[in-house]
């Protein structure tokens, strides 16, 4: 009995690997295009929140 | 604009921050114990509650839920009314949260030490307990989340996005890993078996490093590195991108725990992909704490608070690139089952949590009691005797990784293995012995610190409810009914939403595949479940913690397949509730106990269970007495064996009929032919008190079991 390569029995299971990098880096490049994009203001005000008391 | 008065609630911060300092002491003891049971096995003292396979369990937990656990409650309580500008939601959720946890605490630490535990690392507590962590983890989310509703600042400041993706996470991952069926109340199975048992139990066990050691922490640095520095932190925008990236990417690299074993190799390379991506965010982390101290180097030198700090980041910076490291494939194929894991886990534990809780209880326990520090000179002296213990514990662990790891692998001119097991352990003694003796500074390092903050709480006076002023957020009407503060109201649950969703994502398409192999492959023909005797033998394998010690899972390298046979396979384990691969091996892998030249007479097991060192000379081992005592409960047998058919083994109804008569059958069996070897050969320990009801006889019948079933495919 064989018990190497058993996930090859799985269809496309190739596609798994790949979907989740993909989805790494269009959710990170839209995390980035998001935070780059805010405003300098808000940035430094939300920034000094816990000094803020 | 009217500004409301109100009051931020210090008590329930002094009561997480006192069971940190209390539990941390605790928890520290317990592990010293335990280093010390590994230089003089006497220190197990024979009895079951004390052995080591008991305390390890208890040490483990007691240092991430109940150390840090209440540290990140301590954290958390404070920094969130302040960042918030507003009371926490209700003081009687916060009440009933301090208590159940303290009692959840308690029951642990009790049940772990009395044997009931589920043998899954790090989640070892029984379903009882895990249905109370549930409703305490729920009650301080509405408590958390009810805070932020009725917030008095606008913007959710980073520090709570960890606290709100820490909640969330763990709150998936504690459930998901905990789906087990309970045999009695003390009793349960996992639900998964073998590899998939695996793979979840590591997406836990990675995740509990991740969401419950690191995020929460991180949203503590956010807040007190600031706060202790008086300067904002070093870029916002970094610790937003910091931060989705972390999530995102830490709940992937679970399999990492298991390169090399019978997990699929797609998982395993994920992992390992994952892992080395995590190096980006982590040190964006680091670097953002650190560099929030750039040109205030010099308060660093004045203030204890800011020591702790800033050598708890490097650590959080040093375990953190290691991590990855360990997760390359060629580096952990020396590292795994070694005591550099122990030395790796370390300098996060001691340096990083423990330091930057110790730095947060320094700074907050003067301000709630309105003082100075008692003295400054003693937590300077913490500090360094707290160094200098991490010191001594990491680098002899290090460094006895890397001998156990070349002596394992070692082989003579002539291709035989060099040493046996035993010459691996014995070298290990002194390396031990440094070790806990790092562990003594660095508890006494405690200790001074706890004597410190007594004396600055008594010298002080405490301020329970302290007084502050704000403005309510402003309603601003946008459209129709709809009120500005509404939508910023359901920002926290939305930010709850998309942290799960994100996690979760991760956990999903890791888990389908290997998921799907099981309705995809047939298992292997030879292996079928185990007897009635050996379940129960199972059981008391598990109980009593043995693989703290033992692995069952060999990987494929020539020194593995020469010392314990052939390589172990994904449909071995198939029956496994829950799967039993450890994570160390400071005795030898058990997989193929049962087989081949490893394969030993059952009065070896009596006798050796009875006294280890009296077989194997040098042996760290601790003794069981109490097997030779207790009776094995044969009425619950069968229970167990239906559970056991409710989650997919094949017992037949008639199995399950004659299970108790079939276990007393097969322990009669061993009793008679232990009472045939014990006649035959004098020199063994005599046969007085051998009863064939006695546990020893189904953990004998399990051991002997060990890769029998696998033995025709290593032909």
């Amino acid at each position: 009995m064989k018990f190497i390569n058993y996930l090859e029995s799985i269809t496309d299971v190739s596609i798994y690997p790949l979907a989740s990098m993909f989805i790494f880096i269009i959710f990170f490049a839209g995390v980035s295009y998001r935070v780059l994009r805010e405003d300098k203001a808000s940035i430094e005000e939300q920034k000094n929140i816990p000094l803020d008391l | 604009m009217n500004t409301e008065t109100f009051y931020y609630d210090n008590k329930i911060v002094k009561q997480f921050a006192i069971a940190t300092a209390m539990w941390g002491l605790v928890g520290m003891l317990v592990g010293l114990t335990i280093a010390l049971q590994m230089v003089w096995p006497f220190l197990n003292f024979d009895i079951p509650q004390t052995t080591f396979g008991r305390l390890r369990p208890l040490h483990t937990n007691a240092i991430i839920f109940a150390f840090v656990g209440n540290g990140i409650f301590m954290g958390v309580y404070y920094s969130l009314q302040r960042l918030t500008k507003a009371r926490m939601f209700s003081d009687f959720l916060s009440k009933i949260h301090f208590w159940g946890w303290q009692l959840i605490i308690v029951l642990a630490a009790l049940s772990l030490v009395m044997g009931y535990t589920t043998g899954k690392e790090y989640a070892e507590l029984e379903w009882p307990l895990d249905i109370l962590i549930t409703l305490i983890w729920v009650i301080f989310g509405v408590n958390m989340f009810g805070t932020l509703i009725k917030r008095r600042e606008r913007h959710l400041y980073v520090a709570i996005w960890f606290f709100i993706g820490t909640w969330v996470t763990v709150a998936m991952l504690h459930i998901v890993n905990s789906i087990e069926l309970p045999v009695s109340f003390t009793k349960s199975y996992s639900y998964y078996a073998g590899v998939q048992d695996a793979l979840v139990q590591w997406w836990y066990g990675h995740n509990a490093v991740a969401f419950f050691l690191t995020t929460p922490y991180l949203g503590l640095m956010y807040y007190f590195i600031p706060k202790a520095a008086n300067r904002p932190v070093y870029s916002y925008r970094l610790s937003i991108i910091h931060f989705w990236a972390l999530i995102f990417i830490y709940i992937w690299a679970g399999p990492h725990h298991l390169l090399y074993t019978s997990l699929p190799d797609w998982a395993q390379s994920m992992g390992t992909v994952f892992s080395i991506m995590l190096i980006a965010p982590s040190w964006g982390g680091m670097i953002n704490g650190l560099l929030t101290l750039r040109g205030a180097w010099d308060r660093v030198r004045e203030s204890a608070v800011l020591k702790f700090m800033v050598v708890a980041i490097t650590a959080y910076g040093m375990a953190t690139f290691e991590g990855p490291m360990l997760s390359l494939k060629n580096v952990n194929a020396i590292s795994h089952f070694t005591d550099w894991t122990i030395a790796h886990v370390h300098v996060g534990a001691l340096g990083w949590n423990g330091f930057l809780t110790f730095g947060v209880l320094y700074w907050l326990v003067p301000r709630m009691w309105q003082t100075d520090l008692y003295s400054k000179k003693w937590a300077n002296w913490h500090f360094w005797i707290g160094t200098l213990g991490i010191l001594l514990y990491a680098i002899p662990m290090y460094w006895a990784g890397w001998m156990q790891s070349s002596m394992w692998k070692e082989f003579t001119q002539e291709g035989q293995l060099q040493y046996q097991f035993l010459e691996t352990v014995q070298t290990m003694r002194p390396f031990y012995m440094a070790r806990s003796l790092g562990g003594l500074l660095y508890l006494v390092g405690a200790i001074i610190m706890v004597v410190n903050l007594v004396k600055t709480a008594k010298q002080g006076v405490f301020l329970a409810e302290e007084k502050a002023e704000a403005a309510p957020l402003q309603k601003v009407r946008i459209t129709g009914k709809e009120h500005w503060h509404r939508s910023i109201e359901r920002r926290p649950l939305q930010m709850l939403v998309f942290a799960l969703v994100l996690v979760a994502i991760g956990g999903v398409i890791e888990m389908i595949p290997t998921f799907l192999v099981k309705e995809n492959i047939p298992t292997i023909a030879a292996v079928k479940p185990y007897t009635p005797l050996e379940l129960e033998g199972r059981d008391i394998y598990i109980r009593e913690g043995c693989y703290t010690c033992h692995s069952q899972m060999i990987r494929p390298f020539r020194s593995e397949t020469a010392r314990y046979g052939d390589y172990s396979k994904a449909g071995e384990f198939v029956y496994d509730h829950p799967f039993q691969w450890g994570s160390k091996r400071t005795g030898p892998d058990l997989a193929r106990e049962g087989t081949g030249s490893l394969k030993r007479m059952d009065s070896w097991h009596y006798n050796h269970m009875m006294d280890p060192s009296s077989i194997s000379t040098g042996s760290i081992m601790p003794r069981y007495p109490w097997l030779f005592e207790d009776k094995i409960e044969f009425a619950e047998i069968t229970n167990k064996m239906e559970a056991m058919q409710t989650l997919g083994v094949p017992y037949t109804d008639a199995d399950i009929a004659a299970g108790a008569d079939s276990a007393r059958r097969q322990a009669q069996q061993i009793t008679n032919g232990l009472m045939l070897e014990f006649k035959q050969n004098q020199l063994l320990t005599s046969d007085e008190g051998l009863q064939p009801d006695h546990e020893i006889l189904a953990l004998i019948a399990y051991l002997q079991r060990l890769g029998r079933d696998a033995a025709p495919v290593q032909q």
